[in-house]
């Protein structure tokens, strides 16, 4: 019984992972690791140097940084192409 | 001043996962259509409604459990989700804008689902491939609205208000599609998509500020701010790559 069961567990366990997967990193891992930057470097300047207003700027900026970096690396991957 | 405030919170909220709702909706739609033409109604229909009530028991599930994390903790987690999904978004609509990418094309994705289910034999009773079909198509596209409801809905405590939202995007797309039939081609998915990108990316830089306790001066005013300045980059991002491409193409013989 639990031969059978077992397998479709770990289907399942899989298959949510890798829904989160590509749902988070999928084909644009720079976008994931960028979030992850942006959130060190932010609570760098909120948290350990209580730097309110230059959190409040580098969020938005660090994101468009982050969005620009993503769409140079597809532009040059589909000229390739 | 704390009308105004709590209204263009609500009302970005209302706006994003309205729109996220439609784009998700009319992929989930195009794919049943396409099964339903093809091997039947009503194995589609069965398919359809496991799908929903899976959703429901997600949304039964995680929903609740999630008003229980801490606010800090729930913001932060939830702006980099939805930081993540709506620049993926963003990008996506800005590449298709400036002509780099394809444009997403329901009718391609209508022929391609029907000639992947005439390769198969029909069933003469129950038909699981329509079955299984419809139901990763309506699955799959609903876990992104569930995630859009639960994350947008949670986050500025009115879950309640987005699974509404979300419900009546969800009727609404239905009750258009099945009038409409095969052409939801003609909805403008990539604009839309670029304003759900715009809205997410808005929301997840916000609430991923309000995560690591970032003081807003003005309150969920930011929230409005950050999506005219979110606007004005994704233009500026289009503009820019239409010119770098039309200067590769001059150079190029």
């Amino acid at each position: 019984m639990s031969e059978t069961k077992s397998p479709l567990v770990w289907r399942a366990i899989k298959g949510f992972a890798m829904f989160w997967w590509d749902f988070l990193v999928g084909d644009t891992p720079e976008l994931f690791i960028a979030a992850l930057v942006v959130v060190g470097l932010v609570a760098l300047c909120r948290i350990v140097w209580q730097l309110n207003t230059l959190a409040l700027v580098a969020l938005p900026v660090l994101c468009v940084l982050a969005l620009g970096v993503s769409l140079d690396r597809a532009r040059r991957v589909l000229r390739k192409k | 001043m704390i009308a105004t405030t709590v209204s263009s919170g609500v009302m970005v909220l209302v706006v994003a996962v309205f729109l996220v709702s439609c784009v998700e909706m009319v992929e989930a739609l195009t794919i049943v259509l396409a099964v339903g033409h093809t091997r039947g109604w009503r194995s589609s229909f069965e398919g359809v409604g496991a799908a929903l009530a899976a959703l429901v028991v997600l949304v039964a599930l995680f929903g609740p459990a999630l008003v229980r994390v801490p606010l800090a903790t729930l913001h932060l987690f939830i702006g980099v989700i939805l930081l993540i999904f709506g620049m993926q978004w963003l990008r996506k609509a800005i590449l298709r804008s400036s002509g780099l990418k394809e444009k997403n094309d329901e009718d391609v994705r209508y022929r391609s689902t029907v000639a992947l289910l005439a390769d198969s034999t029909p069933a003469t009773g129950r038909d699981s491939v329509a079955f299984v079909v419809a139901f990763k198509g309506v699955f799959l596209e609903g876990l992104e609205v569930v995630i859009a409801v639960i994350t947008l809905g949670t986050s500025a405590h009115r879950l309640g208000l987005a699974s509404v939202v979300a419900a009546i995007a969800v009727i609404l797309v239905g009750a258009v599609g099945a009038l409409v039939s095969k052409q939801l081609s003609k909805v403008p998915e990539n604009a839309m998509k670029m304003g759900v990108g715009i809205l997410l990316t808005s929301y997840g830089t916000f609430w991923t500020g309000e995560g690591l306790k970032v003081r807003w001066p003005g309150g969920d005013v930011w929230l409005l701010m950050f999506v005219g300045i979110y606007v004005v980059v994704t233009l500026v991002f289009i503009v820019s790559l239409r010119r770098s491409d039309a200067a590769v193409l001059e150079v190029t013989p």
